[in-house]
């Protein structure tokens, strides 16, 4: 673990790949403030990618009572949303994320498992 | 003030004015303000357009700005669709009167992973309304959810909320949907939106479209209940009640000339009422036309203004054809009174052609219509409905005092007294032309078959086409029927010799008459004359005898003087003796 850490480690340095790590995945959660469902939502979004793609994603949060107006560009009806806006296609994912297999479908993280 | 002690009346009452023009005639103030409308219908009968005429006419007509929130097309598209019929969505956006918010679902984006709700959906909407303080909104159409989203508990759950949620708004909404099987809407909304449904229908009958709408249910006002013909021109969306017309045309005493001096002595002499419906029916070829054309030449002399609806002529081929019986209306065209409006009834269906009368008499405000023929509309439509046509039209047409004058072909095996288009009951006044077939020929004949309020003539005209227009002609009646053509010419030559011969016989009774006496004088004559010269004879005859008797006397006294001595011896003798 820890050679492979370090060898990361260097890559890093190299290619400065922690932004780039970050940026691989870029994920945009849209709620509609501090809802049951919201919490569900976020909490089930950081336990997946912590397992599945750590220091390797970026989550947002938006909610949308404070901005009504971000809704529109993600085209967002149902809450709550996790838009996948890197890698391209960009993917939704509606639900409280409480169906984690059909999570990672929705990411294209199931061959992972 | 009375109303607001009355809240229930109040908002039972309060009404949304569309400003679609007819729609609010039947709904009687238009949509229920502060609730959802559904307006359902199968694809292309307009949904869009009514909901976005309701927001456009909201915005610039009654200072209500309306939310468009599009499920189906982008707001460009939207926008380009739209300013076809003369709306300027991107003005109105601009001054924020109108806003447009195209909602866009691809199923494949999305996966659903446990419990969600709408509330996207709603704060979009509120976000949209509450920008430019929204009145009015349109959802086109919302099924399209049920496409996006997989679970429909949700989604109608959600549906029955968001319905809620727009009535706790206070906006008066129009929900959209296309038409199901056997239900209203194909997802049932109906059972969502229960205030009022309108129902748009576009169909199709021997290939020409008719566009309907009917108001199937209106809770807490009254509605016209008829499926009402609609129709979508450049100036948008106009339902034409049919029933919400009243009969309350003002009447004009003022009588106009028909063109044909001999007609109009029919009609006490005056001719027409102004604003009264003509109609002019007859089999092919017995002159229709001519009479229309006549009508027109007669109203362009008094400079009023006409509009020639031709359904079956080129306006040109029209113009020629009168003109061979002296009536040239190419002059009137040039000098703006005569217009001619010349297209196919099937080129589109009743309501458009409805439209197009509407929208050509507003336009060149004429004092007399004319169209001919109107029985061809019946190719593509059933009578019915070119009846509600006919008689629609006849109400406009009556309602702006416009004379109107329609021509109908009746069909040579149906009764000559049917109207084909059975409008019969809305015209003030009809002519029948028919023929009289006789002796091997056709001729025509024309009488009045009804004119309301005037002392019409009962006499069947002879009514013959000449070069200088159509002249009526009084009918031989006579015991062998009715004579028309030469056998009525025939039959007045045989009158007139007839009269001729008991002329000659007198003439040759006088002459004979004249001949015996001038025998009777000749022979008086010949008598005096015999008898003068009988006379003479016999005066010359008694002279004869005179002078012999006078010549006997001479010779008596001779012969006495000469006897004398005797005489008077023998006297004396006797003289002596005594």
């Amino acid at each position: 673990m820890n050679p492979m850490n370090d060898k990361s480690e260097v890559k890093t340095k190299r290619k400065k790949p922690p932004k780039a790590e970050a940026n691989r995945w870029v994920l945009r959660l849209y709620v509609a403030g501090q809802s049951p469902k919201a919490l569900t939502a976020f909490a089930n979004l950081k336990k997946i990618c912590e397992e599945q793609l750590e220091g390797q994603y970026s989550i947002e949060v938006i909610d949308l009572l404070i901005n009504p107006q971000l809704g529109n560009e993600d085209q967002i009806l149902a809450l709550p949303t996790l838009v996948r806006k890197l890698p391209v296609p960009v993917r939704k994912i509606i639900g409280d994320l409480s169906d984690t297999e059909r999570v990672l479908v929705g990411l294209d993280l199931f061959h992972v498992d | 003030m009375r109303k607001s002690e009355h809240p229930l009346l109040n908002i039972s009452l309060k009404k949304s004015p569309t400003g679609i023009q007819g729609f609010d005639e039947i709904t009687a103030g238009g949509l229920p303000a502060g609730r959802p409308t559904l307006v359902c219908g199968s694809a292309g009968c307009g949904k869009t357009l009514f909901g976005i005429e309701f927001l456009v006419r909201g915005a610039t007509l009654y200072n209500e700005p309306g939310v468009f929130m599009s499920f189906e097309e982008t707001n460009d598209e939207l926008i380009m669709n739209v300013a076809s019929l003369g709306f300027d969505l991107e003005d109105l956006i601009k001054h924020k009167k109108i806003a447009l918010d195209h909602v866009h679902i691809e199923r494949s984006e999305i996966e659903e992973t446990g419990e969600y709700d709408l509330e996207g959906l709603f704060i979009r909407l509120g976000y949209a309304i509450d920008s430019i303080g929204a009145k009015r909104v349109v959802l086109d159409t919302i099924e399209s959810l049920f496409a996006g989203l997989p679970n429909q508990l949700i989604l109608r759950a959600e549906l029955r909320r968001l319905f809620h949620w727009l009535k706790e708004k206070g906006v008066t909404a129009i929900i959209t949907g296309e038409r199901g099987e056997e239900t209203l809407t194909r997802q049932g909304l109906e059972e969502y939106v229960s205030d009022c449904v309108i129902m748009l229908d576009h169909r199709v009958t021997e290939q020409t479209s008719t566009r309907r709408l009917r108001v199937v249910k209106y809770r807490g006002s009254l509605h016209g209940t008829n499926e009402y013909p609609f129709l979508i021109d450049e100036t948008g969306f106009s339902v034409l009640p049919v029933t919400s017309l009243g009969l309350e045309h003002k009447v004009s005493n003022e009588r106009i000339s028909s063109g044909i001096t001999e007609l109009d002595k029919m009609l006490e002499g005056k001719g027409y009422y102004r604003g009264s419906t003509v109609l002019v029916s007859g089999t092919a070829g017995v002159g229709k036309t001519s009479m229309a054309a006549h009508f027109a030449e007669a109203a362009c002399k008094r400079g009023e203004r006409v509009l020639y609806f031709c359904f079956e002529e080129s306006p040109s081929q029209l113009m020629r054809n009168m003109r061979s019986i002296g009536i040239n209306l190419e002059p009137w065209v040039h000098k703006g009174l005569l217009q001619f409006q010349a297209t196919r009834p099937t080129f589109y269906g009743l309501e458009m052609h409805l439209a197009v009368t509407h929208k050509a008499v507003n336009a060149f405000k004429p004092e007399i219509v004319i169209m001919d023929p109107i029985n061809t509309f019946i190719l593509g439509d059933t009578e019915n409905e070119v009846k509600s046509m006919l008689m629609r039209i006849v109400d406009f047409l009556k309602g702006n005092q416009i004379t109107a004058l329609f021509t109908s072909l009746t069909s040579s095996e149906s009764a000559l007294e049917s109207s084909d288009v059975g409008i019969s009951s809305l015209i003030d006044t009809w002519l029948l032309l028919r023929d009289i077939e006789l002796n091997g020929e056709r001729n025509r004949g024309m009488y009045v078959l009804k004119s309301r309020g005037m002392a019409n003539s009962n006499q069947i005209r002879e009514f013959i086409l000449t070069d200088t227009g159509v002249k009526l002609r009084e009918v031989y009646v006579g015991a062998g029927g009715v004579l028309t053509g030469s056998a009525r010419i025939a039959q007045e030559a045989y009158e007139n010799a007839g009269l001729l011969r008991r002329k000659q016989d007198i003439e040759r009774k006088r002459r004979e008459m004249e001949r015996k006496r001038k025998v009777m004088e000749a022979r008086v004559a010949a008598l005096h004359a015999e008898f003068k010269s009988q006379e003479s004879e016999a005066l010359k005859n008694l002279e004869a005898e005179q002078e012999i008797i006078r010549l006997q006397k001479g010779n008596e006294i001779e012969m006495a003087a000469s006897r004398k001595s005797v005489a008077e011896k023998r006297k004396t003798k006797k003289h002596t003796k005594p």
